[in-house]
């Protein structure tokens, strides 16, 4: 037996490999076999505005995340919060995709990354604050997290194929990242008393931007009920839900940041706008 | 005699001689070393140092390329970007981990990373400017960390040799992710292929000098290769990455920087010049383009990170009480 | 030691043994940085089995595992347990290095 055993025995199983590389989680289509059509008792214009604001969401949040790489608090974590930047970009991807065989114009998914202004983005103004300190980046994970999963596990018996079958997998990566998240918020809460300061300065920074996700889709009952044992495993004081505050994303308003987070985003692909990559 | 061809130094140091010659007979039979071995000093410490200095490297890597996840021009390469880039860190974990079963702390090796007592590899301090640098990197970068890493699958010290294996199954598809994406661009626009030759043109020096010095002046390479730590000599390891890139770079259609590369036939493979050791020798003694901000952001993310990893611990420690006193009463 | 460690705010040291799949055993893969059992279960998962590799993880504080040395009679090994890695104790690396 060779010394390098447990790792042929590891990779077994894998060998059709090529494609497996690029990716922080899952080999399979989530689409596998699913068929396109949209049904007929689902309104296109619709279910197009709904996979593009949770494909908008999904975007600025993993760009926020990918904002950390080199810059995180520990080298496990590097690891960490790419794989749940990579789960979120790849969930933008499918997102986008429905859309662009929805709304009817075809547009493949750099079409809406990259080619549309800050105006008309429809993601949540929590997902593209600056990314602040890692108590703020946690607390800003585990609301937008627990909000989504809740979202995607009513989306899940979606009437539209596409998007119940994205949502079933994105349910999956979204436990995960609400339940890191939560770890996080937990140990700084209940840490030194420096990371509890901060971590409740976090959380009171995130609330005010929580009434703009219930009027999107309404789940305050369940990440209520998330926030509440967290803060409470944390020792910390969770501040009223201020009624939702003037504009929101999902209009298109936005804060000064997203048309910021944009031009890096987007300034490559624009400068070479005839190019493929 | 035998003692001597496979490195050992032990004769003098007091060494009961069956262990010194157990050690020697399992490097001479190519078995693998292992934690709990008996081992020459010279060999754990030579090892801690090639292991840590190739985890900083990981680590360090990062950065170059890291600068262009969030603007990658689309989403497929942005993917592909941020899952190469983790990679990079988990590889600088897998071998931070091989160095601490030598005896080694992490914490350690990183603060002699911060304040420059230990080295990375000196490519890290060339900038990257514009997108099609991340694909020569993925090629000439990556393409020659295989060329090193491949034989050190076969090192003799067993941890270090199975995170080589994981590393190099995960690092050939870096390499094909950054060929492909020159290849791409280069059937695009004029501007990107003038990219892709302008990347090329500044990458490929500082890729050669990734092998090291030349033989003839890399003072420690006889006795790492006799404890098998090394397998391959920096020239040899060198010509076998300009044989390999040669034959990618027509098929690609791209000029190598180099006047004096052309083919050997008597000797069966290519002639070329030589790089600028000075150059080398200025970038590893710090003096590279980007050698202070690679290390001060290095230093900034360590250091910003600091009450968080304290804030852990100190959680993880009342845990632990309450679990104490919880059980007690 | 691990009084030192808490003070830097620093994370012991686990080992990670992932199954590779259901009917093969658990096998040792690395090892981690974690302040906490439920951290280091985390940051093994997302290191050692983001390429789909494992069904399932075990993770165990280093200096938890005793470990037979080579050979027990061994003079240099005694008791004839002992931990697998005796970290922090660091070795001197010299500054004279050439680059990887």
């Amino acid at each position: 037996m060779s010394d390098d055993h447990v790792y042929l025995s590891l990779a077994e199983g894998h060998e059709d490999g090529d494609a497996r590389w690029a990716f922080g989680t899952g080999f399979e289509d989530p689409l596998y076999g699913v068929s396109t059509a949209v049904p007929e008792d689902v309104d296109p214009a619709d279910l197009a505005a709904c996979c593009l604001a949770l494909g908008d969401d999904a975007l600025v949040t993993a760009q926020r995340l990918a904002e950390w790489t080199t810059r995180a608090p520990e080298l496990e974590e590097e690891v960490a919060l790419a794989n749940i930047g990579l789960d979120l970009l790849g969930q933008a991807r499918l997102l986008y995709a429905r859309c662009g065989q929805v709304d009817g114009t075809g547009r493949g998914e750099d079409a809406y990354a990259y080619f549309r202004d800050a105006d008309d983005f429809r993601s949540v103004r929590l997902a593209e604050l600056p990314n602040g300190d890692f108590a703020f980046s946690m607390a800003r994970l585990l609301v937008l997290s627990a909000w989504r999963l809740a979202h995607f596990e009513r989306l899940a018996a979606s009437r539209d194929p596409v998007l119940a079958a994205v949502a079933a997998k994105g349910v999956k990566e979204l436990t995960y990242h609400r339940q890191y998240a939560a770890e996080w918020v937990v140990r700084l809460g209940d840490g030194t008393a420096e990371s509890h300061r901060r971590m409740q300065a976090g959380l009171d920074r995130v609330m005010p931007y929580v009434g703009e996700l219930f009027a999107a889709y309404d789940a305050a009952e369940a990440v209520l009920a998330v926030l509440r044992q967290v803060g409470e495993a944390a020792t910390l004081s969770l501040p009223a839900v201020p009624e939702a505050a003037a504009g929101s994303g999902r209009e298109g308003e936005h804060t000064e940041h997203l048309a910021v987070l944009l031009a890096d985003l987007q300034s490559v692909a624009r400068a070479h706008p005839e190019a493929t990559w | 005699m035998s003692a001597l061809q496979t490195g050992s130094t032990t004769a003098a140091d007091g060494t009961p001689p069956d262990l010194a010659r157990r050690f020697d007979d399992t490097i001479a039979r190519d078995q693998r070393i292992e934690p709990r071995d008996w081992m020459p000093e010279g060999y754990r410490r030579t090892l801690i140092r090639q292991v840590a200095q190739h985890a900083h490297s990981e680590i360090i890597g990062m950065q170059p390329e890291g600068e262009w996840i969030t603007r990658a021009p689309s989403l497929r390469r942005k993917a592909i970007l941020f899952a190469k880039v983790q990679d990079e860190a988990g590889h600088g974990l897998y071998l931070y981990s091989a160095a601490e079963t030598l005896g080694a702390d992490r914490a350690d090796l990183t603060e002699r990373l911060i304040e420059g007592r230990q080295k990375y590899s000196s490519i890290f301090n060339y900038p990257t400017v514009s997108f099609a640098d991340v694909g020569v990197i993925g090629w000439f970068v990556d393409g020659a960390a295989i060329c090193n890493q491949v034989p050190l699958c076969r090192s003799s010290y067993g941890p270090y040799a199975r995170a080589m294996v994981r590393i190099c199954k995960e690092e050939s598809f870096h390499q094909r992710q950054g060929y492909e994406l020159l290849m791409t661009m280069m059937r695009g626009t004029d501007a990107q292929r003038e990219m892709v030759q302008d990347a090329v043109n500044r990458w490929w020096w500082p890729s050669l000098m990734m092998f090291g010095p030349p033989d003839d002046s890399s003072p420690n390479s006889a006795q790492s290769m006799a404890w098998k730590i090394k397998r391959h000599s920096n020239d040899e390891l060198r010509r076998r990455f300009v044989d390999m890139t040669v034959p990618q770079a027509e098929k690609l259609g791209v000029t190598l920087p180099d006047p004096e590369l052309r083919w050997n036939e008597e000797l069966g493979r290519h002639d070329f010049g030589t790089p600028d050791w000075d150059e080398l020798m200025r970038v590893i003694k710090g003096d590279g383009p980007c050698n202070a901000e690679r290390i001060e952001r290095r230093r900034t993310a360590h250091e910003e990170g600091a009450w968080v990893r304290e804030a852990a611990a100190a959680h993880a420690a009342k845990q632990a009480d309450r679990k104490k006193n919880g059980a007690v009463a | 030691m691990s009084d030192t460690q808490a003070k830097k705010g620093g994370w012991p040291l686990y080992e990670v043994f992932v199954r590779g799949k259901r009917g093969l055993n658990h096998v040792h893969v690395g090892s981690l940085h974690a302040a906490d059992d439920r951290m280091a279960l985390t940051h093994a998962r997302d290191l050692y089995t983001r390429r789909n590799e494992g069904v399932s993880i075990w993770v165990v504080r280093s200096e938890h595992i005793a470990a037979s040395t080579r050979d027990e009679k061994d003079p240099f090994f005694d008791p004839s347990a002992d931990k697998v890695y005796r970290h922090p104790t660091f070795y001197d690396i010299p500054d004279d290095v050439p680059h990887i």
